[in-house]
């Protein structure tokens, strides 16, 4: 079988831009994906795509070219960057195609998402009551977690510190001054124990990638990391997921452990080996349990890994690079292919002023609603 | 006397406020609240013990969203409210609204009561529902 590769990437700047719908910089972002790596709208066999709030990726094809191109678009929650890239894997995998594009963009309205308890097969009770909020979920999960595990509110504050400090280094973030640990743990309380710095917010954006196969790569005379392994699960028995009126008492892993351990089996390597990491990071308790979720450290050494700046970007693994969903914002259709794309620049030594030295294998997980993952192995 | 929430929900006995949870027939997997509809077929109610221990908790410091939310209240007369999850030993842990003067005595592990809450509401006038209070 042959071997999958990203040949391009484009984004357009996360954040708000007024001026333009969701859409305009879905397409944008193909366009630059297109141009960086010298391939025309016209070549492209296949493309899939979502948002989540902002239509339908299909709306780009009058835009880009009605070539006839199979096109599909994607909904799968927070994870639907994340599918749409394992679905130009497979599809280039499997032989059936040779060179297409997969993008996700996004355009949210400010604060905290709309709930709808019915779309979640949940009783109306619950979202009238005040209990369907994503945000009291995170918490309550980092809570026991801190517990648990002796994870402290300073170690919260250290991500968020970190994240800021990426962002200053990134032209794609959203978020680009610096913010001292004071005052993110001095910031208003959200839900207890993380206050507003330690939460994304709802954002903008749009990602695009170029996907080919070896053979196609050669053929134009390309390069591009290669996608080592590619894998989304969603919530087994036991988990502790958003939007859960009762949680059995017998618990079991999170679908983050699953999709990571099956990226890891597909790929060949294990967590030590891996050079640079997005992990998701909606709030900086998500980070830490992350940390642990995808391998790269046991349940509570977060606590030091963060003092000494193991996860920094001049530490011996560093993640969110540039500066995660807490610098960037999250456009859920966007999001997951915007840690791809940061993991394509690292990879291809463009990361200005936030290169990671010698970076050959780089990881990406994104989780969210209603309880599903996606990890990305890529290698330089 | 104001009315329940939604149906099926709790049980007002001898024994205060409990819960009504639902066991799968075939593997004995417990939920709450009871499924209803052709899922409900699936299930045998079950009541859960009158006290838990708390497993989890936050503090909702900002009104949620309308839709979902009906609270009568608005973003300037909200007041914050606790929310977390108890475990029922040996059946299930349930999320509910929590009846606490201080959150910050909240603590895992601790002894906590099914009890009603009445919630005013913008579109049902006063509706009861279930929540926790310290034991």
């Amino acid at each position: 079988m042959t071997d999958v590769h990203i040949v391009g990437a484009g984004i357009h700047a996360f954040g708000r831009t007024p001026d333009m719908t969701g859409l305009d910089q879905g397409v944008f972002a193909v366009r630059e994906a297109l141009g960086d790596a010298g391939v025309e709208w016209a070549d492209m066999q296949f493309a899939f795509g979502g948002s989540s709030a902002a239509g339908s990726a299909d709306a780009a094809l009058p835009r880009l070219g009605l070539t006839g191109v199979q096109f599909i678009n994607i909904s799968n929650g927070c994870a639907t960057g994340g599918s749409s890239l394992l679905s130009g894997y497979w599809a280039i995998k499997s032989g059936e195609f040779d060179i297409g594009v997969v993008l996700g963009f996004d355009k949210h309205p400010r604060g905290a998402f709309n709930a709808d308890p019915e779309a979640s097969g949940l009783p109306r009770w619950y979202g009238e009551t005040g209990m369907m909020l994503t945000t009291q979920f995170f918490a309550m999960k980092i809570r026991r977690y801190m517990d648990l595990h002796g994870i402290s509110a300073t170690s919260l504050g250290r991500v968020a510190v970190k994240a800021f400090d990426n962002g200053v280094r990134t032209p794609h973030a959203w978020r680009r001054d610096p913010v001292d640990l004071d005052t993110v743990l001095n910031s208003q309380m959200v839900s207890d124990p993380l206050t507003k710095f330690m939460f994304c917010s709802p954002a903008e954006g749009g990602v695009a990638m170029v996907l080919a196969s070896d053979r196609k790569m050669r053929e134009l005379g390309l390069t591009g990391p290669k996608v080592r392994g590619a894998a989304v699960r969603t919530r087994p028995r036991g988990s502790f997921e958003v939007f859960a009126p009762s949680l059995d008492i017998e618990r079991g892993v999170a679908p983050t452990v699953l999709a990571s351990k099956a990226a890891y089996e597909m790929a060949c390597v294990g967590p030590g080996e891996i050079d640079v990491a997005q992990i998701q990071d909606t709030e900086s308790g998500a980070e830490i349990m992350h940390m642990s979720e995808n391998g790269f450290c046991a349940d509570g050494d977060q606590e030091a890994w963060l003092a000494d700046g193991v996860t920094s970007l001049s530490g011996r693994l560093p993640m969110n690079t540039d500066g995660g969903c807490l610098a960037c914002g999250e456009p859920i259709g966007a999001s997951g292919l915007r840690q791809v794309y940061e993991n394509v620049q690292q990879l291809r030594g463009r990361a200005e002023g936030r290169q990671v030295a010698d970076a050959k294998l780089a990881y990406s997980q994104v989780y969210g609603a209603p309880g599903l993952s996606a990890v990305a192995i890529l290698e330089a | 006397m104001s009315i329940a929430v939604a149906d099926g929900l709790f049980l007002e006995g001898a024994n205060g406020v409990t819960l009504i949870a639902g066991r799968r027939k075939s593997d004995g997997e417990m939920r709450f609240p009871m499924p209803i509809g052709p899922e409900g077929a699936l299930y045998d109610a079950v009541e859960l013990a009158p006290q838990g221990k708390l497993w989890s908790y936050t503090v909702q410091r900002f009104r949620p969203k309308t839709p979902p939310y009906i609270g009568a209240d608005d973003d300037k007369s909200f007041k914050p409210f606790a929310v977390g999850y108890v475990e029922f030993p040996g059946q299930v842990i349930v999320e509910g609204r929590i009846l606490v003067d201080d959150p910050s005595a909240l603590k895992i592990g601790l002894p906590m009561t099914v009890v009603l809450e009445t919630f005013p509401t913008s579109t049902r006038g006063e509706v009861a529902t279930y929540a926790f209070r310290p034991a």
